[in-house]
């Protein structure tokens, strides 16, 4: 079926695609994270992470963070779908390269190794905020904070000291100053 | 203390405040504590339907000629997922519906239980909202906000999902007050100032075009009247999609019919060569636009939608004016009127030369068939249904495929609410059932479903429900004995190999009337088929009309898929001409 694609595919002239960080305020109900990601799977967007958790126990307020990729017109698409989800109060969008907002993504690593290696790898972790959560004589367990691309270098290069496990979060995201997004 | 009502009981109280008088469905297992309850609300009335489909299209025929939101009731399991063509056809047609499913007892949810499904998981993709009801205290607010969300903004289907314990415990209920104050979601959000640049525009274009949608009709019956208004005032030229025919009249000069993929020749190249594109609430349809990066190059265009996501969504356009037609059109006019007193006559000979540019387009009468003494032609049916009905003030619904285009190109309309047909999703099997809701809407009315013999077959059970309720609807059959679009498709497309396209075997429908115990009128021949026609009109009961038409005649005009406006097949003489090849050969 090489030549049967259909006559609406080759129309659009490709627009250059930006990665985005999508913040969303919901109600936190059943349901409402099917629903946010139901609209991604259903329209054909991306979702490179994803983050959720409730930050406001009291109004029952979840915030959900997704890094996406796409065109200018795709990304408008997303926040205007979005919108209309019934549990979402607010959507923010956030270029990646905004230097006014502050991504971070947590990762926990495993090392099994001596303990000269380990002390390596607890080093080459420095710059990302290490924090050893757990040691014994032949292993440990590192959390660091840093930015997806950081995390992806760290998790190929530990590999020599002993790197056995990754976890890793979606990036979450927070303005830089007093303000704050309404 | 107040008074207890069970979740049943609160169902119909929520209805009774909500003013709906009629609710379409099909009883089972768990929806039996619901219906146990309906002797007990007189002022509700209860249609059964023969299949859930049914209900739900029968919902959205009566939603569509009343502007209320239509409301269906079935049961768990295969109720719910009967009705997903139908809520999915809502959807995507923008109609209101309220859909209140029957669901497994709260505690055996998660076990599959027997008619268990996840009703809320399988329509969460076509509902603007749903909710499984799991506190009987929430029950009579996610009523009442199920018609809010069904009704504002941009109108779509809800379901309430209620579990069947649920149904049988007690709680308070309060009476509903009508909250005036919308949930903020969508609506109006323009300011004067975009009006401003909408005026100036239409002041200084030379080749105008209204391009009107389904929109207009969603906003009510007053903002066609603006509508017309508007453009009495300027002076342009107005095409419509599908869904907007009838809010402008079809018979008035400046109507060029309608546009798309077998709209008109004058609708079509005055969309492609236009200055100024005027949008009222139409969505940019693949169908309207064809191919996109050929759709009107030369134009400034506005698009006046309430969904703020409808806006460059598919085409991108110049000036969005977010907000409710009836609501833009009124500020519209107000300033028009004072800034631009006699504009349609000053600004005649700005637009003149598109109008001789548009007159020339029509010269070609596109719509134009070869007719024929010996068999019936198809849109020669059409024109002779109009003719002895357009004084009746019908109300017309189609199924789909070549029928329904015939009849949006021959049957005019004037008035909005008229004219029900599935457009966005296509459903065949929708004209019948959507023809039973129009007349339990309208008792007296004439109620006809414009089909096709392959499309009628799909829910031809409903001719039972019309039956049960009197309802003497009126099934016009154009009988080619082909799935007639399929085979148009595959003799321009797919070198006339008819694959699986003829239908062998179809049952013969003036018995099948007879069995329904309605009445079957055939027609056979051009002479006879007046006075078929008019013993169709005469017959107060539901009939089932066979018309045997040609079993060749194709559709046109016709935009091939993947070509712009301004490169349409025009018929039989045309197309040999411009023989369809290459990338045009890949749609349906």
């Amino acid at each position: 079926m090489a030549n049967s694609k259909s006559a609406y595919s080759f129309a659009g002239k490709k627009q250059k695609s930006d990665t985005h960080i999508i913040v969303v305020w919901v109600d936190n109900e059943a349901g409402v994270l099917a629903r946010v990601v139901g609209l991604f799977s259903g329209r054909g967007y991306n979702i490179e992470s994803l983050a959720v958790a409730e930050v406001d126990q009291k109004q029952n307020i979840s915030r959900i963070t997704i890094v996406t990729t796409g065109t200018p017109q795709v990304v408008d698409q997303i926040k205007l779908q979005l919108k209309k989800l019934v549990p979402v109060h607010k959507v923010a969008d956030f270029k990646r390269e905004d230097k006014n907002v502050i991504f971070k993504e947590m990762a926990l690593f495993k090392f099994v190794a001596n303990n000269g290696k380990l002390n390596k790898a607890f080093e080459a972790c420095k710059n990302f905020n290490p924090v050893i959560l757990d040691k014994t004589n032949k292993s440990n367990v590192i959390q660091i904070t840093a930015l997806r691309r950081e995390i992806d270098s760290m998790s190929k290069n530990l590999k020599k000291f002993g790197l056995v496990s990754v976890s890793r979060t979606g990036a979450v995201a927070m303005t830089r100053g007093s303000e704050i997004f309404k | 203390m107040s008074k207890l009502y069970s979740g049943a009981e609160i169902v119909f109280k929520c209805l009774e405040d909500q003013n709906v008088s009629h609710i379409f469905g099909y009883p089972g297992g768990a929806v039996l504590p619901i219906y146990d309850e309906l002797k007990n609300f007189n002022s509700i009335k209860h249609i059964l339907v023969r299949h859930e489909q049914g209900a739900g299209h029968a919902a959205e025929g009566y939603a569509r000629s009343t502007g209320k939101p239509g409301v269906l009731l079935v049961t768990s399991g295969p109720g719910a997922t009967n009705a997903v063509t139908a809520l999915t056809d809502a959807y995507m047609d923008s109609v209101p519906l309220v859909c209140i499913t029957g669901q497994v007892p709260t505690h055996l949810i998660g076990t599959d239980a027997f008619q268990e499904c996840d009703t809320t998981g399988i329509t969460r993709p076509c509902t603007k909202h749903n909710w499984l009801v799991k506190d009987i205290n929430d029950l009579a607010e996610i009523m009442h906000k199920a018609f809010e969300v069904a009704t504002t903004g941009r109108p779509g289907p809800v379901l309430v999902d209620i579990p069947k314990d649920i149904q049988f415990q007690k709680s308070k209920y309060k009476n509903y007050k009508k909250n005036k104050k919308l949930n903020g979601k969508s609506h109006n959000n323009y300011s004067q100032k975009n009006i401003d640049e909408l005026i100036n525009l239409i002041s200084k274009a030379k080749k105008p075009i209204f391009y009107t949608g389904g929109g207009v009709i969603n906003s009510g019956t007053k903002a066609s009247e603006l509508l017309r208004e508007l453009v009495y005032a300027t002076g342009f030229p107005i095409t419509s999609t599908l869904q907007g025919l009838g809010c402008f009249p079809a018979d008035d000069n400046q109507f060029l019919g309608m546009l798309g993929m077998h709209g008109t020749y004058e609708a079509n190249n005055a969309m492609y060569s236009c200055d100024l594109m005027i949008n009222v609430g139409a969505r940019f349809d693949d169908r309207i636009t064809g191919k996109i990066d050929e759709f009107s190059p030369k134009s400034k265009k506005v698009h006046i939608d309430i969904d703020p996501s409808s806006i460059n969504k598919n085409v991108k356009v110049d000036l969005a004016i977010v907000g409710d037609i009836k609501s833009v059109l009124t500020t519209t006019l107000r300033t028009f009127k004072k800034s631009k007193k006699n504009f349609s006559k000053s600004n005649k000979s700005q637009i003149s030369d598109w109008w001789e540019q548009i007159q020339k387009w029509r010269s070609k009468r596109s719509l134009d068939y070869i007719g024929s003494e010996e068999t019936i032609k198809p849109q020669y049916a059409i024109e002779r249904l109009y003719e002895l009905t357009k004084d009746k003030d019908a109300y017309i619904t189609t199924e789909v495929g070549q029928h329904q285009m015939w009849a949006a190109q021959h049957y005019k309309f004037n008035k909005p609410n008229r004219w029900m047909t599935s457009g966005g999703l296509g459903t065949m099997g929708y004209g019948l059932p959507a023809a039973v809701g129009v007349q339990i809407a309208h008792p007296k009315k004439l109620v006809i479903d414009i089909a096709g013999e392959a499309s009628v077959l799909m829910t031809m059970q409903e001719m039972s429900t019309a039956v049960q309720y009197n309802l003497p609807i009126k099934i016009f059959i154009l009988n080619n004995e082909y799935m007639g679009m399929v085979r148009q498709w595959q003799e321009l497309l797919h070198d006339k190999n008819y694959s699986e396209s003829y239908t062998a075997a179809l049952p013969d429908f003036v018995k099948m009337a007879e069995a329904y115990g309605c009445v079957g009128i055939r027609a056979k021949t051009p002479e006879e088929l007046d006075d078929k026609i008019i013993e169709m009109l005469n017959t107060d009961r539901p009939v089932i009309f066979d018309c045997l038409v040609d079993k060749q005649e194709n559709c046109f005009p016709m935009i091939p898929s993947g070509k712009p406006h301004n490169q349409m097949l025009l018929g039989p003489k045309d197309q040999k001409e411009k023989k369809i090849t290459g990338k045009g050969r890949t749609l349906v």
